[in-house]
């Protein structure tokens, strides 16, 4: 069984959708009996940084999820989810995560402007870079790592995002371009945090979920 | 690099996709269900259905179809059509749509948009208009097109982005259903204003509409329905003809 952590932060249907259609048990959950209990565990998350911390730490779930963590369980943080597993974040002020991954969640406009980079120049002309990063983009990854196995470099995935997390270099498993490089998946040991959507990337996003499923 | 987007968008009445043209003259086309499946394997980026029926029962009969689609297609989905209150934010959203989009519930309440970007966030929220040329200037139509609400469209599309709606479908009346192209002067004036991706709709008729709108700055995606109903267009085909004049796109 994989246990989607509930704590009143987003929208659970795709990903319990997506994951059931997969073939896979799933249990929406706050119960740390359903952690202990679970092969793998899913933290989501959609909406700001400040709320989803202070909302995790409201369930008295975290102790648990590092004890399930140490104990070698599997664990997938998605978008917001795998901010909340950086060391700290930037946005609107600044939080302690859970230190899961070594780096920090910031701006990407704020990134775009210091780059210089707000303009994209393709064979069909000039774009301003739009922030929220909102769309499909191609994901570049490394190769033999477990979550990538079924699916090709260039694979498009979705995103939704206005921060992104940095300085993540030795996590950094996965990345997209969006004028600047965007960190699309770390790994920290049995830790995984994709930026990205697997449960909204159609077939690419499915094949990461089986590989997780998998582990 | 992020990828210009194609959507094809389902109007559905009754439990089927209907299409008309310059929003009268409705057909009846197929199932909603099926519909979805098929574009999900032609490399559709996204979903749009809009629920155009008018009783309480049909509106039970869509959330149905909108579960079914959600619970095996994994692409975003975006859902209008009645969308007036928080409640009705809150009855699509449960049934596995990712975004909302408001048309004439924004004109009716002009704090929708904010309340619904509070509470779901900005991302969540589409603002979708249709747009017409009225002695010289662009104003903003309600009631499926046929009410002209004196509203000037420029005005209407920076408060509607203040407001937080984070994304939206600009439908050109004077070009649906002519396929004569995008209504071009249109998005321009529309994408110099805002900085949230754009949906271009209305007047697709041939694959180089689209490469031409996509060489527009601050355009993000194409909406179409009859084009792609009526397989005039395959989506695969468009992909790779866009691919092949620079564009970048999901294949």
């Amino acid at each position: 069984m994989i246990a989607i952590i509930d704590y009143g932060v987003g929208n659970l249907f795709s990903l319990t959708a997506s994951l059931n259609y997969l073939g896979a048990e799933t249990k929406v959950t706050s119960d740390a009996a359903d952690l202990e209990a679970a092969d793998k565990i899913i933290l989501p998350g959609v909406g700001a940084f400040e709320d989803a911390i202070k909302k995790l730490e409201g369930t008295g779930l975290i102790d648990t999820i590092r004890e399930q963590i140490a104990a070698g369980k599997p664990m997938l943080g998605i978008c917001l989810g795998m901010q909340l597993l950086f060391e700290e974040s930037h946005e609107y002020g600044i939080y302690k995560g859970l230190g899961l991954v070594k780096g920090k969640v910031v701006s990407i406009d704020e990134d775009l402007k210091a780059a210089g980079r707000q303009i994209y120049v393709s064979p069909a002309g000039e774009e301003t870079l739009k922030v929220p990063h909102i769309g499909w983009n191609a994901l570049s990854f490394k190769e033999d790592e477990p979550l990538f196995k079924y699916i090709n470099q260039g694979d498009c995935v979705y995103y939704v995002h206005s921060f992104y997390g940095r300085d993540c270099s030795e996590s950094t498993i996965a990345t997209s371009e969006y004028g600047i490089t965007i960190t699309g998946a770390v790994r920290s040991g049995n830790v995984y945090g994709t930026q990205f959507h697997p449960e909204k990337s159609g077939q690419t996003g499915l094949n990461i979920l089986r590989a997780f499923i998998d582990m | 690099m992020i990828t210009k987007r194609i959507i094809p968008c389902l109007d559905v009445r009754n439990g089927r996709v209907v299409k008309g043209m310059n929003f009268e003259g409705i057909q009846d086309v197929a199932d909603p269900v099926e519909m979805a499946r098929f574009y999900n394997v032609e490399g559709a980026d996204e979903l749009v259905f809009y629920d155009i029926t008018a009783s309480v029962e049909e509106r039970g009969l869509f959330t149905d179809i909108l579960t079914k689609v959600a619970s095996e297609i994994f692409i975003p989905l975006t859902v209008g059509g009645g969308i007036n209150t928080l409640e009705d934010f809150d009855r699509v959203l449960k049934c596995g749509a990712d975004k909302v989009s408001v048309n004439s519930g924004a004109i009716r309440n002009p704090g929708l948009i904010e309340q619904a970007a509070k509470k779901y966030g900005d991302q969540c929220v589409v603002l979708s208009m249709d747009i017409k040329r009225v002695d010289g200037s662009f104003k903003i139509f309600a009631k499926g097109g046929r009410e002209n609400t004196g509203i000037d469209a420029m005005e209407w599309v920076v408060n509607g982005v203040n407001s937080g709606a984070g994304e939206l479908v600009v439908n050109s009346i004077d070009t649906d259903g002519v396929k004569g192209g995008f209504d071009l002067e249109l998005l321009d004036e529309i994408a110099s204003r805002v900085n949230v991706p754009i949906i271009a709709s209305g007047g697709a008729g041939k694959m180089e509409d689209f490469s031409e709108l996509f060489r527009h700055r601050g355009i993000d995606a194409g909406l179409a329905a009859s084009i792609f109903h009526y397989k005039e267009i395959k989506i695969r085909d468009l992909k790779e003809y866009l691919r092949s004049e620079g564009i970048e796109v999901r294949l």
